[in-house]
């Protein structure tokens, strides 16, 4: 039980993920500075920013649903959390994680952005609801190619199921990036990750010009600052999949810590880039670009894993 | 038709930062049906105006807006001038020109960054900004100020372009020109801009006829109407030049309406500064004894469309009236035609799209001391500083990255 404990809290959970996520927002957010000719935020400006909120009044709508309200942020993080244990337990290689874990991981990862949408309805502000419908139909969107790419991935591995075996298969038999199958399915999962992940060109949601910030413009305070740690655990579990997924995990030993970080890094920055060099499309424009061109990327992904290109 | 939700646009919106209210009735993302109320910020100054005399009236309508501060004082100019039928130094038509041109460009290049910003492309806007910012320190070089350039006077301008600070000019200008091409190239060739922008809100050359449109909104609808041109005024017929139209009416046909106008407005800045040189010798004013009994009308071009202003002298040293038409009222009653039956995406890109601006600058801050709560940065406090900052721009002189 105590190691449980452990890891949900302290490492790779809670703690672990909130302090590397808050890191990996900071490069982020330093990356787009550098792009749009500003200096960027100091280092510490992720911590000072939950400091801030957590110190700042919090005002719940009258017209709202106060208790569904204030605790979707809860769940949310939590949901964050449990999946940040699932995924990075078998990428960092501590623990092996279970036979069928990477469909749990699927379940959990839908959690935060559900509760967005519960919280926002819950707000009872008719911006927030248009942000809720928006965010509701970029889930549906691109829930399925990152499913199919899954298949892909798994039918790669000869029919593996577990996230850690599937980092074993990469590991002796080189990383899926290396086939055309997995660099097409990188791409559409990288997609899928920035509409999860709310980044411009997906971030139509919070729309902060059209709809001021949608989803989240009633939350104040310190619920903000816990809608805003989880989206620093999606910040760093989300890459940290992918990695999983393609580049044959993580790891923390010896030389492998500066791969590690290169990798994460790399995914970062590609993130970052598209988010900087693209303006917000239409969500019918984004639902079409999941359903027609991702799942056309993923069905190919998939036919070339079974021809095992 | 169901339920209608209304959803808000104002009257304090991230996306306009001026007071304005659109309701948008939606029916899901749909906008069924719209309606806008503006007047949130009504400051007199038309009877102001009335209370001033005819040299301060110049000051004044500067301050109707912080992006067109020639605009207005150029409709008044030729409003005025037209009472006694002045007729103005040809290098004070040229200063004047090339103060109107340079306006233009940096208020367009503000445009294409907030429109980046409200389409959530927010690395448009922050370079749109950037190359912007040598453009209002050559303001500051050249008028001593970023903004509200009491440039303008009855009779002329108030201070000459040296030979030194032209060649300044031309320099940041040329500099711009390929800043700006660069930009253009980046906003007309992405994909999910022309996904974005193309064939939405589309007004067409009857719908601009209807509502009155003016400016780059009806020139992008492809109605040829400049003042500039039809209305000549200022250096207008001594350079070569010509009216940017589009003919699509979209969005995107607008962005593009207005890129090309500044590569337009360069050359023309360009030309003026090389009849100057010409001119070298000539006076910057003619002086005006009086304004007698009569009316004057002047319009202008402002880099949102017509500037009109009305005058009328009893012949004493004030307007006793003063009527002031901005273009934007035109403009934006265009909304309920370009924003129902669109997302609300592109209802907020439509109704910033014909480059909105409520007049305002209205505002006032105070600053004081937190310990002895003493007032600090008063009027002549900050009147220094600005000063001390200008000294200092045209001390470096050509320092503009």
């Amino acid at each position: 039980m105590g190691i449980e404990i452990f890891y949900f809290l302290i490492f790779p959970g809670l703690l672990f993920c909130t302090v590397v996520g808050g890191l990996i927002s900071w490069v982020d957010r330093k990356i787009t500075a550098r792009v749009q000719f500003r200096k960027g935020p100091p280092f510490m400006q992720p911590l000072y920013d939950v400091i801030k909120l957590l110190a700042k009044e919090t005002v719940v709508p009258l017209r709202g649903s106060a208790t569904t309200f204030i605790l979707t942020p809860l769940f949310a993080l939590f949901g964050a959390t449990i999946s940040a244990v699932f995924i990075m337990l078998p990428v960092l290689g501590i623990e092996t994680g279970f036979t069928g874990d990477i469909i749990v991981i699927v379940y959990l990862l839908n959690i935060p952005s559900l509760t967005y949408v519960i919280g926002a309805l819950a707000s009872g502000n008719p911006l927030a609801a248009v942000g809720a419908s928006r965010e509701m139909k970029l889930m549906l969107s691109y829930e399925l190619p990152f499913l199919l790419v899954l298949i892909s991935v798994i039918i790669q591995s000869g029919m593996l199921i577990s996230l850690s075996e599937i980092i074993a298969f990469q590991t002796s038999n080189g990383a899926f990036i290396g086939s055309l199958s997995g660099f097409i399915g990188f791409i559409t999962v990288l997609m899928c990750f920035q509409a999860k992940l709310g980044l411009v060109p997906f971030d139509m949601a919070e729309g902060e010009g059209e709809i001021c910030d949608g989803i989240i413009i009633e939350y104040s305070g310190s619920i903000l600052a816990i809608f805003k740690l989880t989206k620093y655990i999606m910040f760093l579990i989300l890459p940290a999949l992918l990695t999983g997924l393609f580049f044959a995990g993580l790891s923390f030993s010896g030389i492998h810590i500066l791969w590690s970080i290169l990798k994460i890094m790399l995914i970062i920055l590609l993130i970052s880039l598209i988010r900087n060099t693209n303006p917000r499309v239409r969500i019918e424009q984004a639902m079409k670009f999941f359903w027609v061109w991702m799942n056309l990327f993923a069905i190919i992904s998939i036919i070339l894993a079974i021809l095992g290109i | 038709m169901g339920k209608k939700t209304i959803v808000p646009i104002g009257p304090y919106h991230p996306l306009l930062e001026e007071p304005e209210f659109f309701k948008l009735y939606c029916d899901g993302e749909k906008v069924v049906d719209m309606e806008w109320e503006t007047g949130y910020n009504h400051r007199g100054i038309e009877k102001i105006c009335e209370s001033k005399t005819f040299e301060q009236v110049f000051y004044v309508v500067e301050r109707i807006c912080g992006i067109c501060s020639t605009s207005h004082p150029f409709a008044y100019a030729n409003a005025v001038e037209s009472i006694p039928g002045v007729e103005i130094p040809v290098r004070a038509k040229l200063i004047r020109s090339i103060v109107g041109e340079l306006e233009r460009v940096h208020s367009h290049l503000l445009w294409v960054g907030l429109a980046g910003h409200f389409l959530g492309y927010n690395t448009v806007f922050m370079w749109a900004w950037k190359y912007r910012e040598p453009i209002l320190d050559m303001f500051e070089i050249i008028t001593g100020n970023r903004n509200s350039y009491a440039m303008f006077t009855i009779g002329g301008v108030r201070r000459d372009i040296s030979e030194e600070n032209a060649d300044k000019l031309l320099k940041v200008l040329m500099d711009a020109k390929k800043k700006i091409s660069l930009l253009t190239g980046a906003v007309m060739d992405d994909p999910v801009i022309h996904a974005r922008l193309k064939g939405v809100a589309v007004l067409t050359a009857k719908d601009i006829h209807d509502f009155g449109a003016i400016g780059p909104t009806a020139r992008a609808s492809g109605v040829d109407i400049d003042i500039r041109r039809d209305d000549p005024y200022a250096a207008y017929e001594m350079v070569d030049w010509k009216v940017i139209t589009a003919k699509e009416g979209d969005i995107f046909a607008k962005a593009e309406v207005r890129l090309m106008e500044m590569f337009e407005s360069i050359s023309i800045i360009k030309q003026c500064l090389e009849l100057l040189k010409k001119e070298n010798k000539g006076d910057i004013k003619v002086k005006v004894k009086e304004i007698p009994p009569g009316i004057g009308i002047g319009r202008a071009e402002a880099p949102r469309g017509e500037v009109f202003h009305f005058v009328k002298s009893d012949g004493s040293n004030s307007p006793v009236r003063h009527k002031i038409r901005a273009p934007s009222y035109n403009c934006i009653t265009t909304f309920r035609r370009s924003c129902i039956g669109g997302t609300i995406s592109d209802a907020a890109i439509a109704t910033a799209a014909v480059d909105p601006c409520y007049c305002c600058t209205e505002r006032m801050t105070q600053v004081y001391d937190i310990k002895t709560g003493k007032k600090m940065m008063n009027a002549a406090e900050l009147i220094k500083l600005s000063q001390k900052k200008t000294e200092e721009i045209r001390a470096k002189g050509d320092k503009n990255d």
